[in-house]
């Protein structure tokens, strides 16, 4: 009784510590200074029209790298912790709708996986989104098929060849463009404003993202939902 | 009309939240669990934020939920009480 | 928008208070996941400017005068990030859980008492 107590206790004084927050709260009207030359950098320097790309790509670009990194680490605890023993045949077969289905939108959704991050630049979504979307099409094949076993091989390729190459484009940052440009997607031509092929290195570096985030999070699914 | 709509859907989140919480049957309650964070979705794109509500519909309603089932497969028991 | 950001506290208090009174693992799981989605509707409430719209420059924006049109990118930017995290933190999280589980065959915290003092 007395632990419920505590936590009440620690509740509200966390109740109290939010509502000086919440009352003296004042609403921006506009842009901070900050913000604002983010959007206008993304209209001038760096031809993309979504600037929320524009900022985890380039501007915070760092930040995405560490990002992917911790993933990486993760990915890397799950498959510790849930090392395979043997393989165990399962009798209970899906249901034949299931099956026929999945073999029907796995294409389909890989599709737009492909497309939502490669428009990454130009409409909502990008890397995160699309890789996302490409794992729920390898769940769809988990859940048709209980004893699928995926080829790791080509997995752990994907993974490495997206990391790497990510690494590299922005090590040519350094290479072409001088010291202070660490993955600055203006190694490549800009463009035309709101063309596919535009916005110089940020599809580019947006796919890759997309790859590994697809390849680590199907390693994760795999490893949780295999048998 | 915007506070309207993020008022009756936080209601339901919070009634989600509370249901997440205290039900017993853990299947239940990762349903709840994933209800709340489709409705946050929603809530991201009347806030203007497409990206987070695209990645919130697609990982926090799907995957997540999907990871706690998987989770309660491999458990092998449905029902656990406290 | 002041509303989401009390619903956002609201389910970040929830969570905590559940992750604090439940015994049963996968409910401490649930309850995390909670105080996530809790601080992501604070973070992206606070770059919200009413009347404004989101962060895609197409033909419906005024180019020349983008800035004074469209709400705040990177509170967008840091949520978008770390929902991603979260989903990892959490895969991560169950695996331990899978572990207990077979280490103990219980789901109860009460159960491993290696570490309390």
């Amino acid at each position: 009784m007395i632990k419920r107590i505590f936590i009440l206790l620690a509740l509200v004084g966390l109740v109290l510590m939010f509502i000086p927050f919440l009352r003296d709260f004042d609403f921006h009207k506009e842009l901070s200074k900050l913000s604002s030359q983010y959007v206008e950098g993304s209209i001038n320097d760096l031809n993309t029209q979504n600037v929320v790309t524009s900022v985890i790509v380039t501007y915070r670009g760092l930040d995405t790298l560490g990002e992917v990194t911790v993933l990486f680490l993760t990915t890397a605890g799950v498959g510790f912790l849930l090392r395979k023993k043997k393989a165990s045949l399962k009798t209970r077969r899906s249901s034949e709708l299931l099956q026929t289905a999945s073999q029907f939108l796995f294409v389909l959704i890989i599709l737009t996986g492909i497309f939502i991050f490669t428009h990454g630049h130009l409409t909502p979504g990008g890397g995160f989104q699309g890789g996302v979307l490409i794992t729920t099409a390898f769940l769809l094949l988990i859940l048709a098929d209980v004893n699928l076993k995926f080829n790791y091989s080509i997995l752990h390729f994907v993974e490495s060849f997206s990391g790497v190459f990510y690494v590299m484009i922005g090590l040519f940052g350094f290479l072409i463009l001088g010291m202070n440009s660490f993955l600055d997607p203006t190694i490549l031509p800009l463009g035309n404003y709101g063309k596919l092929l535009s916005a110089g290195a940020i599809p580019v570096i947006y796919s890759l993202i997309g790859l590994k985030v697809g390849s680590e999070l199907t390693t994760i699914i795999d490893k949780m939902g295999g048998e | 009309m915007i506070s309207i709509i993020i008022i009756v859907f936080g209601i339901i989140m919070i009634i989600a939240a509370f249901l997440a919480i205290h039900l017993k049957n853990l299947l239940s309650a990762i349903i709840s669990a994933g209800v709340i964070s489709l409705l946050a979705s929603v809530i991201y794109l009347l806030l203007a934020a497409p990206d987070v509500a695209m990645t919130e519909a697609a990982i926090g309603s799907g995957l997540t939920t999907i990871i706690f089932i998987f989770t309660l497969k491999k458990i092998k028991k449905g029902d656990l009480d406290d | 928008m002041i509303f989401s950001l009390i619903l956002g506290f609201l389910l970040l208090i929830i969570g905590l208070y559940g992750m604090l009174t439940q015994k049963n693992l996968i409910k401490i799981v649930i309850g995390f996941s909670i105080v996530d989605t809790g601080t992501h509707i604070i973070i992206v409430s606070i770059g919200y400017l009413s009347g404004k719209t989101a962060p895609i420059l197409d033909s419906t924006v005024d180019l020349a005068n983008a800035a004074k049109q469209v709400v705040d990118p990177i509170p967008s930017a840091l949520v978008l990030t770390a929902i991603v995290i979260g989903l990892a933190v959490t895969a991560l999280m169950l695996s331990f859980v899978i572990k207990l589980y077979q280490k103990n065959k219980s789901l109860s915290i009460d159960d491993y008492q290696e570490l309390k003092w």
